[in-house]
């Protein structure tokens, strides 16, 4: 166990927590991104900086989703150098995804009143956060996108810009983004799943007693490698199990 | 359509790969240097390759695709026999670099970063090279010439043709 502060007020948190583990769990509000508790911090918006001053009286800017908590660390969440710092990266991302409502909202909130920069004109929402992608390869395994390129051809897609064979449409990634980039919507007996760079289509399982369309083929595919247990298991939807 | 790009042909690069690989003992770490073995053999990364490459090491074709894009040295389109790289570094610019590209370019009737249609030659452009002293430099194939000037282009190009 270390001891810090954090905006004055005392707390023991376990080694190899983070900064901002330590400010959820006591309600203390740092804004993020490319956060996601499911998967493993990455430091990719720069939105959730705080100021830190550690025991030899240094001060510094770190991202505290990535930063361990020490002991004797003394950080401030609210400083006038973080708050602008906030806003610079904010306005950053609204300058590169002007169409984004949440990044929009999240703007305000920082109090950014205008985006000094020129803004992007393809009205794509993503921030290159990379957060579906890890959702994708660390939570559900099938590793169908990453992020390509490099520098300012840095984009989010599937190997060759193509179709992916891996993707099980489960839609995760569209659950995790957090600026609308990814959608996922079920038409009928299709899930459409539109990326920046490609619209995917995939057919959905039928329910063999109601007969709703419940998960995608691929996905049911997939618990059935999974689980080891047969295709005859996975004919019913949840609610008819 | 370009009549000459290298036709590959899927089996032997598969048994290519797959001695690659065992040289780098399968491990997933050797990733780079496989890919840039790969690249020696074809002059760029072909697409099969990479799919046998995440066959291989057992890893995720979006982990092989996001190195491969990653690294300039690496190319996804077929590239030609021979590499010129034109050092376009501070010294290498001030003393013309830009000249002897615009000469190279229009000998070949390529921009920087595009290949000839006979395959014989890729051309980009590069930020030092370490040998400023004497710039402007033009690599071909990693060998480097000195003190370019548009008058050698011609002479240096010729080796290679
Ligand atoms: S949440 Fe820490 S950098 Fe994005
Ligand atoms: S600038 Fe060309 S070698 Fe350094």
């Amino acid at each position: 166990m270390v001891k810090l502060t954090i905006d004055g007020r005392e707390f023991q948190a376990e080694e190899g927590k983070t900064i901002l583990d330590v400010a959820q769990g006591n309600n203390i509000y740092i804004p993020t991104l490319c956060y996601h508790e499911s998967v493993a911090p990455y430091g990719a918006c720069r939105l959730c900086m705080v100021e830190i001053t550690n025991k030899r009286g240094k001060k510094k800017l770190v991202t505290s989703c990535l930063y361990p908590v020490e002991e004797g660390l003394d950080v401030k969440t609210d400083t006038p150098r973080v708050v602008s710092v906030r806003r610079m990266v904010m306005e950053f991302l609204l300058a590169r995804c002007p169409d984004s409502e949440v990044l929009r909202k999240l703007g305000d909130k920082l109090g950014v009143e205008k985006v000094r920069f020129s803004q992007e004109e393809d009205k794509n929402k993503c921030i290159l956060c990379g957060l579906c992608a890890r959702a994708c390869d660390e939570v559900v395994g099938a590793s169908a996108i990453s992020l390509v390129n490099r520098g300012v051809d840095r984009q989010m897609a599937t190997p060759f810009f193509d179709a992916s064979a891996t993707c099980i449409a489960c839609g995760s990634c569209a659950f995790v983004c957090p600026t609308g980039a990814i959608k996922c919507e079920d038409i009928g007996d299709t899930r459409k799943l539109t990326m920046p760079n490609i619209t995917q289509e995939f057919r959905l399982a039928k329910c063999k007693a109601c007969g709703a369309y419940w998960a995608p083929e691929r996905q049911v595919d997939f618990f059935v490698k999974k689980s080891g247990l047969t295709r005859e298991e996975y004919e019913l939807c949840p609610d008819c199990r | 359509m370009n009549t000459s790009e290298p036709k590959l042909d899927n089996e032997q690069i598969k048994t290519m790969i797959n001695a690659i690989l065992d040289k780098y003992r399968r491990e997933e770490g050797m990733l780079v240097s496989v890919l840039h073995e790969i690249q020696g053999e074809y002059h760029y990364l072909p697409r099969p390759a990479l799919e046998e490459v995440s066959r291989g090491l057992k890893i995720p074709l979006t982990r092989v695709y996001s190195v491969a894009t990653f690294f300039k040295v690496f190319s996804l389109k077929p590239r030609g026999r021979h590499l010129i790289q034109v050092c376009l570094g501070t010294a290498c610019h001030v003393r013309g670099g830009a000249r002897v590209r615009d000469t190279i370019e229009r000998d070949l009737a390529i921009k920087s970063g595009e290949t000839t249609p006979d395959f014989t030659f890729s051309l980009e452009s590069v930020n030092c090279v370490g040998a400023c002293a004497l710039g402007p430099i033009v690599l071909v194939d990693g060998q480097y010439n000195g003190q370019m000037t548009i008058e050698k282009v011609d002479s240096v190009l010729k080796k290679y043709a």
